[in-house]
């Protein structure tokens, strides 16, 4: 029963976080382009590095 | 990349449009908040790893692109850019060298971002949070957690439950109290109905510490909502995207002639009678107008179907959607754009629109009988334990339990989640769809009838007779015809090409055609008369070549019929759906194809009313391009435009195609009866589903797990049957897969 005090806030915090990490993604930007993404891991090197030049 | 080599000179020169200024793309672009500035582009034909690498290491080689990013969801790429160091139109050219057609897409308006989206995605993450969470105490009760434990669990899950009841469940709750407030009631209020009733009884039961709380059921209830909630959203937006990429398509602008002779960018609403606009070879009139300067020769194939051109002299007035065919002319605006002709067409599209009463969606159909059911059946349950009983806790219980087994998951996803993926896979094929009921509709067609001009037929004009030229008469009838943007040129250089350039000095002579000099020799590309030819009686349009006055070659050519408007018309017909022909054209063209395509009947001359009449018969599909064809297109029960459409034809049509091939049209009904069929068997499922778990809620028997179970299962069920979609009528993921693999054989070799 006592396992129970540490575990439940355990259990609850993982899920926040997983919550946190989801919204996360969602406002940089990770699910603009879904069909892109899935795409371009077929491309060898790496285009968004390769594109941003400073000016 | 082999897998879109489209032939990039090829491309360079089939479109023409006033967007390839630069004073026009700047005013349409987006100043960022650094002082860059940010163009959109629309590229439909991408759709792969390769086409992706192609346009975007092309772009970022230009020195004034600071970004360029393909979107390949919404088939666009974004182009961040420092006018400084050099101009957009090298946007255009780029993007076309790598052999894509692509349209600019107006940045000033608003931002392309979706609040609505953000909102429903956000509520989905945290309803999905709470039922994952609150799932994980609720196995534990179930698996026999007692006393303190488990009240302990319930006061957990209250906490995880309630604020994220309150925060998901809004957005049914607001829907839900709009539709109250105005007296009427929609699916929403129901399932609001439900949540609120399920977690003031769970948290009382808790306070109580009793057995039961409906928590989890209540966060995965909403979880499921919103999915199906969600994908309806993504689907209309879908639609709306796709929209907003074929509505650049056409010009939205045109040069206007100042008092100076300076020459100024116009957006289309700017124009007012009396502006004075140039239009070069090959650009269409915006609105209607006079004819300014002399040897003006129009083409009316997209405005009223005929294929046969049209001079006009000056002080007569051009209709808008013409297009200029030979060199550069100027006319005078005579109306706004609100008012030409196609103001009288959207009229007659919008008497069309009235005078028909669409056929209400399945879901709604569905959702007008369920609310008033699923009220009666939890009060009588109520009502019935109260009585029976005299227990109004056991009552109310049931009456929850009931509320609960049938809110509407299934159903909810029955129908969008069969959409979404047959759009998707219209997608894939290049067919665009304006929203889910279109396909509801394709499905109950009893005919089909095409026009001609630019959808059975090519709509533009291509060489079928080269008089038996020689190789270097060819090349250099090519070479003068690179300098034209006329229709007659560019089919000339498309059949030619690859063309080096002339490599004399050569210029357009309005009316007539091209000339060139070259050493000693003078060389002309043009009609009859100018190449010192006599004119021709026959039926093909005819452009001379001659040398130093003398005619030296002779090329014919023909709006020729789609390489497979046969196979698609026999494919129709072996769908059971008779196919007709209607035109606007003289009765000897029509005759031509219809025996070509092999269609049984066909009317000509046609006017916009007649078609209208025709299609309003019976339930039928129509496929047409032109803005005469418009109002039939919004009269028919469902229809078609091809990309090339005029803008007011692809507005009004339900479907929009890329490509040449025909054979979208019976794709398309093909794949809407297998989604009709797939959305009745998924209603069929949730019916079922509620018949057996109905009963079972309304005795008494229906436990949180059994509840949980239950939902699950059917809104699963429902789901994957949908999915069958993607791998029906061949292809689809297989073929993706494969194409994968081929990909991945070429960049490691």
């Amino acid at each position: 029963m006592s396992g129970l005090l540490f575990l439940i806030p355990i259990a609850v915090v993982m899920g926040l976080g997983a919550l946190v990490a989801f919204v996360w993604a969602l406002r940089s930007g990770q699910y603009e382009d879904l069909q892109g993404a899935s795409e371009r891991i077929l491309d060898e090197d790496d285009p968004s590095a390769a594109q941003r030049r400073p000016r | 990349m082999s897998c879109c080599d489209i032939g990039a000179y090829l491309a360079m020169h089939s479109e023409a449009s006033v967007e390839t200024d630069n004073d026009a793309l700047e005013a349409l672009s987006r100043k960022l908040a650094d002082g860059s500035r940010q163009l959109e582009f629309a590229v439909p034909d991408a759709h792969c790893a390769a086409c992706i690498r192609s346009i975007e290491t092309g772009l970022a080689a230009l020195p004034q692109v600071e970004l360029a990013r393909v979107n390949l969801t919404k088939r666009r790429v974004r182009i961040v850019y420092d006018s400084s160091r050099g101009a957009p139109s090298d946007f255009t050219r780029t993007i076309t060298a790598s052999g894509y057609h692509n349209y600019v897409l107006d940045g000033t308006g608003d931002d392309s971002s979706d609040p609505v989206l953000g909102e429903l995605i956000r509520a989905l993450a945290v309803s999905g949070f709470a039922a994952g969470n609150i799932m994980l105490f609720s196995v534990s009760v179930w698996s026999g957690a007692a006393d303190a434990t488990r009240d302990l669990f319930h006061w957990v899950s209250a906490l995880i439950a309630l604020p994220a009841i309150v925060y998901a469940g809004s957005i049914f709750f607001r829907s839900a109290w709009r539709a109250l407030r105005v007296g009427k009631t929609n699916m929403d209020v129901p399932i609001s109905i439900g949540v609120i009733l399920a977690s003031g009884l769970s948290l009382f039961e808790t306070f109580r510490s009793a057995e039961h709380a409906y928590f989890d059921a209540t966060t995965t209830l909403l979880f499921f909502l919103l999915i199906g909630r969600t994908l309806d959203h993504l689907m209309r937006e879908r639609a709306r995207n796709a929209i907003v990429n074929l509505a650049r398509l056409q010009p939205r602008g045109a040069m206007r002639v100042l008092e100076d002779g300076r020459r100024e960018y116009v957006r289309l609403e700017e124009i007012s009678p009396g502006t004075r606009l140039e239009l070069k070879a090959g650009e269409r009139l915006p609105v209607d107008g006079m004819v300014m300067t002399g040897g003006a020769v129009f083409d009316y194939s997209i405005v009223t179907g005929e294929t046969k051109s049209h001079p006009l002299a000056v002080g007569e007035v051009a209709i808008a959607g013409a297009m200029n065919l030979d060199g550069p002319i100027q006319v005078r605006a005579e109306r706004v754009s609100a008012d030409s002709y196609l103001a009288r067409m959207a009229a007659m599209m919008e008497a069309a629109e009235a005078a028909k009463t669409r056929p209400r969606r399945i879901a709604d159909r569905a959702a007008a009988i369920y609310a008033p059911v699923v009220h009666t059946l939890a009060a009588a349950t109520f009502l019935g334990w109260l009585v029976y009983t005299g227990d109004w806790h056991t009552a109310l219980i049931n009456a929850v339990a009931v509320l609960i087994i049938t809110c509407p998951c299934a159903l909810a996803l029955a129908v969008p989640i069969a959409h979404v993926v047959a759009a998707g896979r219209l997608f894939e094929r290049g067919i665009l769809m304006k929203d889910g009921a279109a396909l509801e509709r394709a499905a109950e067609i009893d005919s089909v009838a095409f026009d001609k001009t630019g959808t059975l037929t090519i709509g533009r004009p291509r060489l079928v007779d080269d008089g038996g030229a020689p190789a270097d008469l060819r090349a250099t009838a090519a070479a003068l015809a690179f300098v034209s943007g006329h229709p007659l040129s560019r089919a000339l250089v498309e059949a030619f090409g690859p063309v080096q350039p002339f490599s004399g000095e050569a210029r357009e002579v309005a009316g007539q055609g091209i000339e060139g000099k070259l050493g000693n020799e003078t060389w002309r590309l043009g009609n009859a008369l100018w190449c010192g030819a006599k004119a021709g009686s026959g039926d093909l349009t005819t452009v001379w070549l001659s040398r130093n006055g003398a005619p030296v070659a002779c090329f014919g050519f023909e709006d020729i019929i789609r390489a497979d408007a046969r196979a698609a018309v026999a494919q129709l017909r072996a769908l059971n759906l008779p196919v007709r022909l209607l035109s606007g054209d003289a009765d000897l063209v029509v005759r031509a194809v219809q025996a070509a395509a092999g269609i049984g009947e066909a009317r000509s001359g046609l006017q916009p009313e007649d078609k209208v009449a025709d299609v309003e018969r019976g339930k039928t599909m129509m496929i047409g391009d032109g803005i005469n064809d418009a109002p039939a297109l919004r009269a028919a029960h469902v229809s078609m435009a091809p990309t090339t459409a005029a803008d007011i034809g692809r507005s009004a049509a339900d479907f929009v195609f890329t490509g040449d091939k025909l054979d979208a049209v019976p794709f398309v009904v093909g794949m809407a009866r297998r989604s009709a069929a797939i959305v009745r068997q998924n209603l069929v499922l949730a019916i079922g589903y509620n018949a057996v778990a109905v009963p079972l809620a309304i005795s008494g028997q229906v436990t949180p797990l059994i509840a949980a179970i239950a939902m699950s299962s059917s809104s699963l069920l429902v789901v994957a049957n949908a999915l069958r979609l993607r791998f029906a009528l061949g292809g689809g993921k297989t073929s993706r897969r494969s194409a994968v693999a081929v990909r991945l054989k070429e960049q490691s070799a």
